[in-house]
């Protein structure tokens, strides 16, 4: 049974049986290809609006282009336009072949979710630039378009359990345990943050329910597990799948998966307080929340380790393909921010951190060393199977881009941690005569530099992004680049030399 | 490796879509709903401190504005009971204060300053311009400003709508106060109004021609919310930290 399961040579071997086999691809091509627009759209936003709090003459003074209407575009493209366009794209062609099963309701049902779906984003986007959004982060579209969103929701969770329910395999391969974490509880997180009362069916604006404390707990139990679960169960789903491919290696342990998967999705629920340390929320939630949160950093660097040992008699790959790079290093990111999250989810260090750019800091490590490096892996190495092509148009670019998006990240995070650090120990300095050393704009003026290298690392990320494109559209047209090939048995020169 | 093992096996999940379903299903209801169910059932959770009222019109329809521009992205409204935060915004943050609103304004990010307590702090006339052209006032902020909101007109004529729907979700709105919703809306702009009414059903409301145009604007409505943010409760009543409790 182990090897049925968990031995990706398991699924490799079930795929070599129906080689012949061409599942349905139709759909996640388009899911593809939407990810990657999105994630081009979201990086620019990002990037825009980090260039908007450097230099805020680029507000425009108009309603539709400040930064607050364009944070939520940002947010919401990167998040759920790009990060779910992966997950559609990544879960529908996994689970067939996991499955050894066409998808259920066939390639129809997935082209209906790829465009309502899609559309749901765009209209979400125009809404928060119209103005129309619940005010609360990562949850901004109004009422209807949450019906929307639940319409769609509930097809996507019938077409892939339907695939693992009709499997013709005997055992559930581990990505799908992941990804059928994630479209449950993403379910009932949506339902359970977004419980509302339109003031009129003719119109948008809605109030939720719960108020105050309580709307706060409901938020951050619904903020924080869109971060555990649709960036990280999901995206923990497709490390499973695709570092063991493109590794040719099995996963590293099958108890740790078990482990790992159990008390990952256990204890991810219990951390939302941590967003609300020394708030009006109760003590008792807000202890909760921290033991917790110390609590995940074990599921997490399991899951870490069970990605990067599944490398073990294959680490000669990193220096020749770049794509494998692209996945471990993502796996190497997650792991750093779960460190960091549990380490800034303890009260005193909370007591700094929060309400500054270090939280900003640590999300953008999580979200593009891990969210991001993970979904580029993935989609290099579906483009040239999805397009029927027998490679990618040039390694050589995908390392370009992996170096890019890196030095990128690096300015980021580090110059967040720089700013987020300075802003927390300004605002509670004290002078020799015991008054506050620092006004607020002091230390709004101080961050300027920071918010200007931030943006250059948002620049360089938005360059690998672009870099990526060119790749994969002349991947798509058939064409190879000429270009010196990475060396298959490096150690060969060395030899040579000798 | 399992199979050699009697009893249960992790094999059997792993066979069982259903079973596999039930189980993260259970897996993860538990820790939300030991976190959310109590805050609704243990009493302490919100104190009992007088003053803090729903919204006036004017109030509320400048909460909207203000979600509407997402300045929650950068302000929070929430101080933490540290020393410094308590001297440079005041006294911490009750449960209570926030208890009508839906939803909460606590904010995640202090881009700008914490604005749990910045009602009085500055003239009306101070908030004007800075939300008109924010480095005209303080030349380091990077706020965008929000010139075009000075002479929008208000669109209220839903207001009562709005306070329905309140009443439904838990704010203890009269029949009183909706029926006089507008005109209470409209008095609170114009400082030559009979206002008794007005103070008698929202006291410490500010009333005042906030931009100084004829019409009810975008501004006036959220200028009087801002006005009244940390208000409402007198903390020389509670000066006991016992007094406080949750």
């Amino acid at each position: 049974m182990t090897s049925a399961t968990l031995t990706p040579g398991a699924a490799l071997g079930s795929q070599r049986v129906s080689e012949d086999v061409r599942y349905y691809e139709d759909a996640v091509r388009l899911f593809v290809i939407a990810a990657v627009f999105w994630g081009v759209v979201g990086f620019l936003a990002g990037t825009f609006i980090a260039l908007q709090l450097a230099f805020p003459a680029l507000n425009l003074g108009l309603e539709w282009t400040s930064f607050g209407r364009l944070r939520p575009v940002h947010t919401s493209a990167v998040i759920f336009a790009f990060g779910g366009n992966v997950l559609f794209a990544t879960s529908l062609y996994s689970v067939q072949r996991t499955s050894r099963q066409f998808l259920f309701g066939g390639e129809g049902l997935a082209k209906f979710i790829f465009w309502n779906y899609n559309i749901f984003i765009v209209l979400a986007a125009l809404s928060y630039v119209l103005g129309y959004t619940q005010g609360k982060e990562y949850a901004e579209p109004e009422w209807i378009l949450d019906l929307y969103l639940t319409v769609v929701w509930v097809l996507y969770a019938i077409q892939f359990i339907g695939t693992v329910m009709t499997r013709r395999e005997s055992h559930i391969y581990v990505a799908n345990w992941f990804f059928m974490a994630f479209i449950l509880t993403v379910a009932i997180l949506h339902l359970g943050n977004n419980v509302n009362v339109p003031v009129s069916l003719t119109g948008l604006k809605s109030y939720p329910f719960v108020s105050g404390v309580q709307s706060a707990m409901v938020q951050w139990w619904y903020g924080h597990n869109a971060v555990g679960f649709f960036l990280t169960a999901g995206f923990l789903g497709i490390m499973y799948y695709f570092v063991p491919k493109r590794a040719e290696r099995p996963v590293y342990s099958y108890r740790l998966s078990i482990v790992h998967f159990w008390t990952l999705i256990f204890l991810y629920i219990w951390a939302g307080p941590h967003h609300l340390h020394y708030t009006s929320l109760p003590d008792w939630a807000q202890t909760l929340g921290m033991t917790f949160s110390v609590m995940l950093w074990m599921p997490s660097w399991g899951g870490m380790i069970n990605g990067i040992m599944t490398l073990s008699g294959a680490w000669d790959k990193l220096r020749t393909d770049p794509v494998l790079r692209f996945l471990v290093t993502s796996v190497a990111f997650y792991g750093m921010s779960t460190f960091e999250g549990p380490l800034m989810s303890v009260k005193p260090v909370n007591a700094l951190s929060h309400y500054t750019d270090w939280t900003v800091g640590h999300v953008h490590s999580g979200a593009l060393g891990w969210v991001a490096f993970i979904s580029f892996g993935a989609i290099y190495y579906l483009v040239p199977v999805l397009w029927k092509r027998s490679q990618l148009y040039s390694l050589r670019l995908v390392s370009y881009h992996f170096w890019t998006a890196t030095i990128g990240i690096v300015l980021y995070i580090t110059a967040m941690w720089v700013s987020g650090i300075m802003q927390g120990l300004m605002w509670r300095a004290y002078d020799n005569l015991g008054f506050l050393q620092y006004s607020f704009v002091e230390t709004v003026a101080a961050m300027h530099p920071f918010y200007v290298i931030r943006a250059m690392g948002g620049v360089l990320f938005v360059t690998g992004a672009l870099i990526m494109v060119y790749n994969l559209w002349r991947t798509a047209k058939g064409d190879v680049r000429i270009e010196k090939p990475y060396a298959t048995a490096p150690h060969k020169a060395a030899v040579g030399a000798a | 490796m399992a199979e050699e093992k009697k009893g249960f096996s992790h094999d059997t999940i792993e066979r069982n879509t259903l079973l596999l379903i039930v189980l993260i299903l259970i897996t993860v209801a538990i820790g939300g709903l030991v976190q959310i169910v109590p805050l609704f059932t243990i009493e302490s959770t919100i104190e009992k401190v007088d003053g803090v009222r729903p919204y006036s019109p004017l109030e509320l329809a400048g909460q909207n504005i203000y979600i509407r521009e997402g300045c929650y992205n950068c302000h929070s409204m929430q101080i933490r009971p540290f020393r410094d935060e308590v001297e440079r915004y005041g006294h911490y943050s009750l449960a209570a204060e926030s208890m009508y609103d839906h939803p909460f304004q606590w904010g995640s990010k202090r881009t700008g300053p914490d604005l749990a307590r910045v009602g009085g702090k500055y003239s009306n006339d101070w908030h004007v311009a800075h939300l008109v052209d924010p480095r005209a006032v303080v030349p380091e902020s990077i706020m965008p400003g929000y010139s075009w909101m000075k002479d929008r007109p208000l669109k209220y004529a839903d207001i009562q709508d709005h306070m329905k729907t309140l009443k439904i979700v838990g704010v203890p709105y009269t029949d009183e106060q909706i029926a006089n919703a507008k005109a209470d809306l409209e008095a609170q702009k114009n400082p030559d109004a009979d206002t008794a009414g007005l103070a008698k059903r929202y006291p410490k409301a500010v009333v005042a021609n906030f931009t100084g145009n004829k019409t009810v604007t975008e501004m006036d409505a959220l200028v009087a919310y801002l006005q009244v943010l940390g208000t409402m409760v007198d903390f020389t009543k509670y000066q006991s930290p016992k007094q406080l409790q949750q």
